[in-house]
């Protein structure tokens, strides 16, 4: 049963529960990097790396932290895991860095990251936040690769830099703009409706509207 | 001088728009444009903040590279902006008691809002004076209320939802409608050169 339970942690991130198509988290990096598969893939995977250290960290200091500090503390955290990456990244694929720019420090403020922590890390053991971060993390990476694949093959005819469909076709460039990927972020996850067969899990809202709904609830109950 | 400073205004709010143009601030662009009074009132505290953050941040950036120490920047800006949101919350709590109950829930999220820590560093790696920077930042924020008024408005004729194919019900309709606004947007991309 222990076993199948953290599985269960591992699987729910990639489909289930995947964090922008159903969850509605992280919207900026999703549409903002997923002009090209690489480019997507980079974001997925940096993001994946910073989301399991730091739910590995947050969830061994959990007991430590005072409550009432707790969401500077994971800030702390996650910004320097953020850091490390950037200059990683910085040093190793120079290409993908300055394709990505501002956006890989943007990464601290990504709700998934944020919001895993919230709600899983910090009550759940380290080998189990693990697992949800990988699952969560590669959930991510696998939808910025979908738009990825979706926008370089209809805006550019290329998969992967490879030539697919003939130059003779002109591409779509404006998936590769800025209203393609809203077009084709919102198409991508009303595909997702379609073919989920729990409708009860789809929300009629973007994640961080319901973080920002507790906050006003909480609100009221201080007034 | 003058001129330099409102091209740099109007292009953030027109053509570089933070939410339509650079994907920045998509989070309450989607989740807080439901209705009208929640957009305006985002809209505002996040342009004060993003000016407040960056009246700050520029300096420490600047103490950061005389210490050769640049590459902590992502830390402390975020550090920064949590502190100061924080400040502010509090200070309007004590002192402007009508404008906390107009603005105040929308703080805490502004911390994790990325167009705040976006424009920060954009002013940084724009090599952006003092003062430019300032207005770029005003100028970052009233593009984003610009966006979410616009946003409001149109969502709030989105109510009737019978009209939609069913798996476009919720928020895929939402982000259709944010393309064809961004499509629009395009067309002020020629206006500086």
């Amino acid at each position: 049963m222990a076993k199948e339970s953290r599985l269960k942690y591992l699987t729910n991130g990639i489909i289930k529960e995947n964090p922008n198509l159903v969850l509605v988290l992280g919207t900026c990096p999703t549409l903002a990097t997923t002009s090209s598969i690489i480019n997507g893939l980079g974001m997925g995977l940096s993001t994946a790396a910073v989301l399991i250290c730091s739910n590995i960290v947050i969830s061994a200091i959990r007991k430590i932290v005072p409550d009432k500090v707790r969401i500077p503390c994971y800030i702390v955290v996650i910004a320097g895991f953020v850091t490390v990456v950037q200059m990683i990244m910085q040093a190793y694929t120079p290409a993908l860095y300055s394709a990505l720019g501002l956006y890989i420090p943007l990464i601290v403020v990504n709700c998934i990251i944020l919001g895993r922590a919230e709600m899983f890390a910090n009550k759940h053991n380290v080998i189990d936040s693990a697992l949800d971060g990988i699952g969560m993390g590669l959930g991510f990476t696998l939808t910025l690769c979908i738009m990825g694949a979706i926008r370089e093959l209809i805006g550019s005819g290329t998969l992967l830099n490879f030539r697919v469909i003939p130059a003779s076709i002109p591409g779509m460039n404006i998936l590769n703009l800025a209203s393609g990927g809203f077009f084709v972020f919102g198409c991508v996850m009303a595909a997702v409706h379609y073919f989920s067969k729990d409708k009860s899990k789809i929300r009629d809202n973007v994640g961080e509207a319901d973080l920002f709904r507790e906050a006003q609830d909480l609100k009221k109950k201080e007034a | 001088m003058f001129k330099s400073l409102i091209v740099i205004m109007i292009s953030m709010i027109l053509v570089h728009n933070y939410p339509l143009a650079q994907f920045l601030g998509i989070c309450p662009f989607l989740g807080v444009s439901k209705d009208m009074d929640a957009a305006k009132g985002m809209g505002v505290a996040v342009t004060f903040v993003m000016v407040i953050a960056t009246a700050a941040t520029w300096p420490i950036q600047q103490v950061l590279n005389h210490f050769g120490i640049g590459y902590l920047q992502t830390i402390v800006f975020i550090l920064v902006i949590a502190f100061l949101v924080q400040l502010i919350e509090m200070f309007m709590k004590k002192s402007m008691p009508s404008l906390y109950v107009a603005l105040g829930v929308y703080l805490p999220l502004i911390t994790t809002n990325c167009a705040v820590l976006g424009v920060c560093i954009s002013n940084i790696s724009s090599n952006y004076n003092y003062i430019q920077s300032l207005f770029n930042s005003f100028g970052a924020g009233l593009g984003f209320l610009f966006g979410m008024i616009l946003m409001a408005g149109v969502r709030t004729r989105l109510v009737d939802e019978e009209n939609f194919p069913e798996p476009f019900r919720g928020v895929p309709i939402v982000l259709v409608t944010a393309s064809i606004m961004s499509l629009s947007f395009m067309g002020f991309s020629g206006m500086f050169s």
